[in-house]
């Protein structure tokens, strides 16, 4: 259950405390997030609307560990990431954030399975456990078939399911989507959008998303919108919690 | 280990750039290998030089002749062990370019000084009998494929006397000595004599003499020059090694033309490299930090890039060095006489190996340093 605003210690598996943002731009400070408090609990599905500008990628970055807050706390199964160092972030990234971005970011020189594999060469499985993680995560995505073929021989869509076999592929605590359909045609953007549903309600992932689109949004539990860095409205989707695509 | 595939995936992003990065540090290191042998092949006189050994020259110059009795003065110098001495031939061998060292000598001395020269007994008997024999290296014997027993004419013009010289070759010597010179070519001193005009017989070019001790040198040096003060022919006498280098001081610019130019392109061509390394990851930027958002640490990113660079770096090396190790002993033939005898020694081709080594390092380092201080979140707003 996503909660907004809410104050104290709570048993959530993410929790946001007045966090602010701020940027200097000249002489000028820039408010990017401001006092911002959100509890999201395991396996929710969250989606962050908002105009250009309005902080959903700062607050996906710094969710991620890839950004540092200008106050406040997050703190993440226990773990309190805001004043980790910066080598202990990244051990904490690989080991509970998936990454899916709008771009997919594949390496192009590396096979599907080579891109799925890349986050397992972080860890102690030997090579022929990678390889059973990597073809599972590719089974769950659909594409195990493709598993040798190269970015540039796949479609847009394809590419979007690698790079999500590549976010859920070490088993992460969440997963991070900035814009995950933003590059694609409505067909594959609904495939998409079934995969991470999927993800969430057979596999129990938490998925926190960001996107213009409104049709994506209303796949999410819950529709967080915000607003000069500010959360303004949230908005739920009973049909969606009832597992509808629509 | 685990990294190999993507370290190999990357490096065969642009195979033409690869090829082409390979390939210029593949020609620095052939450069390296070859000034470095160019200048061991001009310092070796130097190394080589007996300790125990003195030359005396004319005080005036080295083109200047003294009397071959002085021989018998000198031996009176308490401390030389034995004397022997040499005239300059200056022939030609059927052509100009065929040039090789040619030395008339005094075969009873010879021996006993220059001791790192081999020629078997019996060969060197032949050559005592033999008023028109010759002793010849080794290499030079292989280079115009010289046997024992060949009639070798040799032409010159001393003392503006054109005239083709008939040599029987006698003996083939070899130099103890790793890397020593075999590509003399001896005749006796007094068949040279014999046909020399009246006031230049009774003449030779420098002495060499053998110490009793090294510590005598300059005890011995100061009695010869001494003896001879104020003569006709006065005397300069110095360690063999102070000569030697005395001798390459005068090719000394040639070297350093050679060297500076060298030099100038083999640090060119290490810039080109290392700024193709720099471009080559200036352009995956936002890969990079797409391996640091999913977990892959400043370490890990580091190793990436300067593994990249390792590989190129140590294959291009062993390329140029492989080439060097090939090309210059053909090289070496090639010049025979114009440059001394070129070697590439095991020094120069570790040498080689770890400035490679060294410069696949520094080229990485910068663009690898530059990937670690990265901002993940910067460099995913490029893509």
């Amino acid at each position: 259950m996503v909660r907004v605003d809410e104050i104290g210690k709570s048993n959530s598996l993410i929790q946001v405390r007045d966090l602010d943002k701020t940027y200097r731009r000249g002489g000028e400070e820039i408010h990017v997030l401001q006092r911002l408090n959100l509890d999201v609990d395991k396996g929710d599905f969250v989606a962050f609307m908002g105009p250009s500008g309005s902080g959903k990628t700062t607050l996906l970055n710094l969710l991620g560990g890839l950004d540092v807050p200008s106050r406040g706390s997050i703190t993440v199964a226990g773990d309190e990431i805001t004043h980790m160092s910066r080598s202990k972030l990244t051990d904490w990234r690989a080991r509970h954030v998936g990454f899916i971005f709008q771009m997919y970011n594949l390496i192009p020189v590396l096979t599907a399975f080579q891109n799925v594999e890349l986050p397992l060469l972080l860890t102690k499985l030997s090579k022929s456990e990678r390889r059973k993680h990597v073809e599972t995560a590719l089974s769950v995505v659909g594409l195990a078939e493709r598993m040798n073929h190269y970015p540039r021989q796949l479609s847009g869509g394809q590419e979007q399911r690698v790079a999500i076999a590549r976010a859920i592929v070490a088993d992460p605590t969440f997963l991070l989507c900035d814009e995950p359909t933003g590059d694609l045609d409505r067909k594959s953007a609904d495939e998409i959008m079934s995969l991470i549903k999927r993800l969430v309600k057979e596999y129990g992932k938490t998925v926190l998303m960001v996107t213009h689109d409104p049709v994506v949004a209303r796949l999410a539990d819950l529709t967080l919108h915000l607003e000069k860095g500010l959360l303004v409205e949230s908005v739920e989707h009973p049909q969606a919690m009832a597992g509808c695509v629509a | 280990m685990k990294f190999r595939g993507l370290i190999f995936a990357n490096l065969f992003r642009k195979k033409i750039r690869l090829l082409l990065t390979i390939g210029s540090f593949a020609v620095a290191l052939f450069l390296f290998a070859f000034l470095g042998v160019v200048k061991s092949a001009f310092s070796r006189g130097t190394e080589v030089a007996g300790a125990d050994r003195l030359v005396v020259v004319n005080r005036i110059g080295l083109i200047q002749t003294m009397p071959v009795s002085y021989a018998d003065k000198i031996t009176t110098i308490p401390g030389v062990k034995a004397i022997t001495h040499n005239n300059w031939f200056g022939g030609v061998y059927q052509d100009e370019k065929n040039f090789f060292p040619q030395f008339a000598i005094d075969p009873d001395n010879h021996r006993k000084v220059m001791t790192e020269f081999i020629v078997p007994d019996d060969q060197w008997a032949n050559f005592l009998k033999d008023r028109q024999g010759c002793i010849a290296g080794a290499k030079i014997a292989k280079r115009f494929g010289w046997k024992i027993g060949d009639r070798i004419p040799i032409k010159n013009s001393l003392y503006g006397n054109p005239k083709t010289w008939e040599f029987n070759l006698d003996g083939v010597y070899h130099n103890e000595r790793p890397g020593g010179d075999e590509t003399q070519f001896w005749l006796q001193y007094k068949y040279l004599d014999e046909s020399m005009p009246a006031n230049y017989k009774g003449q030779i070019g420098w002495y060499v003499l053998k110490l009793d001790t090294p510590d005598d040198a300059i005890r011995v040096a100061k009695a010869i020059d001494a003896k001879f003060a104020n003569s006709s022919q006065e005397t300069k006498t110095e360690t063999e090694s102070a000569f030697a280098a005395g001798f390459a001081k005068q090719l000394g610019n040639i070297q350093f033309l050679i060297l500076s130019i060298g030099s100038v392109v083999f640090f060119t061509l290490l810039l080109v490299t290392g700024n193709t390394m720099a471009i080559s990851v200036r352009e995956r930027i936002a890969e990079l930090a797409v391996l640091k958002a999913i977990g892959f640490g400043d370490r890990s990113v580091l190793f990436l890039v300067l593994g990249e660079s390792l590989v190129i770096a140590l294959v291009g090396g062993l390329l140029g060095l492989g080439l060097a190790m090939l090309a210059i002993p053909v090289l070496g033939a090639a010049l025979t006489g114009l440059l001394p005898t070129l070697i590439l020694s095991p020094q120069i081709l570790t040498v080689g190996l770890v400035t490679a080594v060294l410069v696949g390092i520094i080229s990485g380092i910068l663009p690898g340093i530059g990937a670690m201080r990265m901002r993940v979140v910067n460099a995913l707003r490029r893509v």
